[in-house]
Order: C-alpha cells, then structure tokens, then sequence
C-alpha cells in the first residue's frame, strides 16, 4: 500500500468513527427530547477537531510501521496518486454541493439552526467518506 | 464508425527481457512500484509524460511498448 493510500484509509476509517460516535452522543443527549435542544455545538468541534488529530495520528502510525517494512516508499507520491486523488474531489464536491443546496433550502425555511448546521456537517463527512471509498476503489481496481 | 478501447502495453514483457525488476524500472523513472504494477496490468493509463519516461528507460519507441486498438463497428 502507497503512502497516499494509507493516508485515505487512515482519513476514511477516522471519518465513519467520528460520524457514528457524533450520532450516538447526539442521540444520548437528546434522550427522548427533541434533536434540537440538545446542545450540538460542542459536540459537533469535538468530533472536528478529534477526527483531525486522530487521522494525523493514525497516519503517522501507519507510516511508521509501513516506513520500517519499506523505507523507499516513504511519503513518495506520484502522477496515479495526483489523479486519484482529483477524481476523488470530483466525486465528493457534489456532496457539499447537495448539502450546500439543502443549506440554502432549510435556512428559506427558517429551520433550526441544528438542522441547518448538521446538513452542513453530514455533507462535508459525506464528500470525505464517499471520496475516499472512491479513491481505495481506485487504488485497488484501477483508475478508469 | 471507430470506438475507442483502452491503451495496452507490453511492459512486463519488455522489462523482463531487459532483465530488470519493477524496482528498478518504478525508481528509474519516479514512481512507486504499486504504480508500475497498475500500469503493468492495465488499470492505470500513464501520462504522455511518463509513457514517454518507460519507453525511453528501454530505449525503445512509444509503438514498441504501448498500442491504442481501435475497434471497428
């Protein structure tokens, strides 16, 4: 495994975590109550700011292990890792779009600032989600 | 009516000839040995650029290593 690819599965691996660990927190504080009392905001930095440092971690772990088993590969990077990593961008650039869309949407609504927050959120998790399987995809059976 | 197919290449072949392993050829020409593996087996096209960099590396022509078959419909 290449050293880009390592870093998607280390950024992808982190992101489903941070996702199902938002929701069953959320779900927790609610307790029965309405989505919108609970409050999200700190909840929502902290998955943020967590999954950074935990996909910058994993990285750098992975790399290490994967650097002693062959130090030649170490952050080398090419011309299929600059393509794949396009097309992975391309693919989740239509998910901030839909969430961009359903931003604009909700706020004519004048929905409640959780909704309109974590249609945001679940857009950016879902281009890096989606675009990294993408990319692993492409890195396994081939850039079309 | 002319359809495009994929780029095709005969690499391995040429390489192993030339008595030279992935490892040497990917660093010869700067990518990872999973690139030229990708190549290889036809799941990655290179750039012209690179393309050019292979053929060069066995002091051969881009005809004698890569083909564009077209298929006639």
């Amino acid at each position: 495994m290449v050293y880009e690819e390592r870093n998607i599965w280390a950024s992808l691996i982190v992101s489903v975590i941070g996702m199902i660990v938002y929701i069953v927190v959320v779900l927790q504080q609610a307790g029965g109550r309405p989505l919108t009392e609970v409050d999200w905001v700190p909840i929502m930095l902290w998955t943020i700011g967590g999954g950074i440092v935990a996909a910058i971690v994993l990285s750098i772990v992975w790399g290490l292990i994967a650097g002693a088993r062959d130090p030649d590969g170490v952050g080398r990077t090419d011309q299929r890792d600059r393509d794949i990593a396009r097309m992975s961008i391309r693919v989740g650039q239509a998910f901030l779009v839909i969430a961009g869309l359903g931003v604009i949407v909700l706020c004519a609504f004048e929905a409640d600032w959780f909704w309109i927050a974590n249609c945001m959120f679940f857009g950016f998790a879902a281009s890096s989600i989606i675009g990294g399987i993408a990319s692993v995809v492409a890195y396994r059976r081939g850039l079309a | 009516m002319v359809k495009p197919t994929k780029v095709t290449n005969t690499i391995r072949a040429v390489r192993e000839s030339a008595g030279m392993t992935q490892a040497e050829l990917a660093r010869q020409v700067g990518v990872t040995r999973q690139t030229l593996i990708a190549i290889e087996q036809g799941r990655y096209s290179p750039t012209l650029e690179l393309a050019f960099q292979l053929a060069r590396a066995f002091g051969v022509g881009l005809d004698d290593l890569f083909d564009y078959p077209v298929e006639e419909s």
